[in-house]
């Protein structure tokens, strides 16, 4: 296997007297799209800010592509968009590429920015002022900011909140294509559904932990075998697919008529609320 | 410096006169100063038509034209400071503390560009327009001076750079602030920085009418804590220290009391401290959680 684009290993922060990361182990493979979970204050942004070097640790590391998070070489492997961001007003959304093409030390020129305003649908605002955009239109063209330089990483710390369905779908389908290019994605995210929708790994963590990781399908486990029969619908809680034929041999032996056979896997919401146990930030 | 530092530090140079354009900041600055100095020229015509009517005998022993322009000069150099201290710190207003709580900052920092770059290309933008400008409405106000009683100072170049890197110093010294504190915050203590100097500069002055080593003492340790004041007092020694006989006695009564040469000392140590603030400034911020 490749080697990880971003390695987060034993990582802790500390704020004064508030832990906001405890020793959180992740490893982002190339390609890979990972959804961070966590209730506000469970230290997803704290950890995506490190991974990009605006924040220091205060034990483990964290290494992108193999370099220290915050090195010069680590930072012109990663495009970052916040959670709270500003861009300036005066400026239209070609400027701003073309100011973040020359910090990236970009040579893609007018065609890469072309490019990314076409893939976030706002080619036809490349001369629009931000201060005259939504705040939809900002966080598309903040995604398309973070593209600038064709980054190996991608951080996004809830890029969607501010996105109507129509953007959200938008930047579904920009993060798809992003995989297709083998663009690693850490995305930050309340949208629970979005998440398992796309993501190949979800991590969730709480507390400064990390309390869960897999695949959505392995998070996302057969909770229940649901049988309607002609007495009604019976639930057996904690019974897996393997299961289901014994469960329906018995049922019919026991004279029951069966009419309907479901194994039911929970949803990443059953998993993400058992996982954080109610918890809110 | 490599290619690509250099390139990083063109461009967020272009980005603050680029925004200082579009945001009219420029326009505004120009229109205010275009006041100043008209209300200069119409105060220095009337000083010098006026002292034109003083008496033959008093002319004898007071130079009233060198009296006039030195006086009127000195004021207009220290408006020139002051308003070189406006724009150094309007220019560096938010930099650090008040960009990283808008959002602004982290976009920028996350870029191979680097904190330590992107502060000395903020500071480079802020420092070289602000010196610019220090150095054209004092050429203006030498002009109009000259024009309207044909009095020019005893030095020309110097007073000017030393009031240059005055206000480069102040830039040093808002850009500082601004990784401690916020916006507000930042504004009030640089203004209050540079008032405390003059104040301290204005007792001096007072020790040196009445005599008082205390406080003679007081404005020399004070042009040494805040250089840009050292460098002012400077630039007013230097406006008259040719100026001899009875002008130049009357002279040091006026405004340019205390007023003393820079000297090499002060000028190497404007520069180290500059050098030391911005250090100070460039490991706060890398120390700055954002």
């Amino acid at each position: 296997m490749a080697a990880p684009v971003l390695a987060v290993k034993e990582l802790s922060k500390r704020y004064g007297k508030q832990q906001a990361l405890a020793g959180v182990d992740l490893a982002v493979e190339p390609g890979q799209l990972v959804g961070l979970l966590g209730p506000n204050g469970a230290g997803k942004s704290t950890l995506t800010k490190i991974a990009c070097g605006l924040v220091r640790p205060s034990g483990g590391g964290v290494e992108v592509l193999g370099r220290p998070a915050g090195s010069p070489e680590a930072r012109a492997a990663l495009g970052y968009l916040a959670e709270l961001f500003r861009f300036p007003g005066w400026c239209t959304a070609d400027e701003l590429l073309r100011l973040h093409q020359r910090l990236a030390g970009s040579a893609g020129g007018e065609a890469e920015r072309r490019e990314l305003l076409d893939l976030v649908e706002l080619g036809a605002a490349a001369d629009k002022r931000i201060e005259a955009m939504s705040k939809g239109m900002q966080q598309r063209l903040g995604v398309a900011q973070a593209l600038v330089g064709s980054p190996r990483l991608l951080l996004l710390d809830e890029p969607t909140s501010a996105l109507d369905p129509v953007g959200r779908r938008i930047v579904r389908e920009l993060l798809e294509e992003l995989r297709r290019r083998d663009v690693a994605v850490l995305l930050n995210s309340h949208l629970l559904s979005e998440v398992e929708l796309i993501c190949d790994h979800v991590a969730i963590i709480a507390g400064g932990r990390l309390i869960k990781a897999g695949t959505p399908v392995e998070l996302a486990g057969p909770a229940a075998v649901e049988v309607e029969t002609g007495s009604g619908v019976r639930t057996f809680e904690g019974a897996t697919r393997e299961d289901a034929p014994r469960i329906v041999a018995e049922l019919v032996a026991a004279g029951e008529r069966v009419y309907r056979v479901e194994v039911r896997h929970s949803s990443l919401e059953d998993v993400y609320l058992e996982a954080v146990g109610g918890q809110t930030g | 410096m490599s290619g690509s530092r250099l390139r990083s530090v063109a461009t967020v140079i272009g980005l603050s006169i680029q925004e200082g354009l579009r945001k009219r900041v420029f326009l505004a600055v120009l229109v205010l100063t275009a006041g100043f100095l008209a209300l200069y020229g119409l105060g220095a015509h009337f000083a010098f038509r006026d002292v034109d009517g003083f008496a033959t005998g008093e002319t004898e022993i007071l130079d009233p034209r060198a009296f006039t322009g030195a006086t009127i000069f000195g004021l207009a150099m220290f408006a020139t400071l002051f308003l070189g201290a406006v724009l150094a710190v309007f220019l560096t207003l938010g930099v650090v503390r008040g960009d990283a709580e808008s959002g602004l900052l982290q976009p920028i920092v996350v870029r191979p560009i680097g904190r330590t770059t992107m502060l000395i290309a903020r500071f480079a933008g802020a420092a070289a327009l602000s010196a610019a400008y220090v150095l054209i409405v004092y050429a203006a106000a030498c002009a109009i001076t000259a024009a309207a009683g044909d009095w020019t100072p005893d030095h020309l170049v110097t007073p000017a750079l030393a009031l240059a890197l005055g206000v480069a110093i102040i830039a040093a010294l808002s850009l500082l602030a601004s990784t401690l504190l916020s916006v507000t915050a930042q504004g009030i203590v640089v203004f209050m920085v540079f008032g405390a100097g003059l104040t301290a500069g204005l007792l001096a002055q007072i020790g040196n009418a009445i005599n008082s080593d205390s406080l003679h003492t007081i404005g020399r340790v004070a042009s040494w804590a805040l250089p840009f004041e050292g460098l002012y007092t400077a630039s007013l020694h230097a406006l008259i220290s040719d100026t001899t006989g009875l002008t130049g006695v009357v002279l040091e009564l006026g405004p340019f009391g205390g007023s003393e040469a820079a000297g090499p000392g002060l000028i190497a140590w404007a520069f180290v401290y500059l050098l030391g603030v911005l250090a100070l400034a460039a490991f706060v911020f890398s120390r700055r959680d954002l």
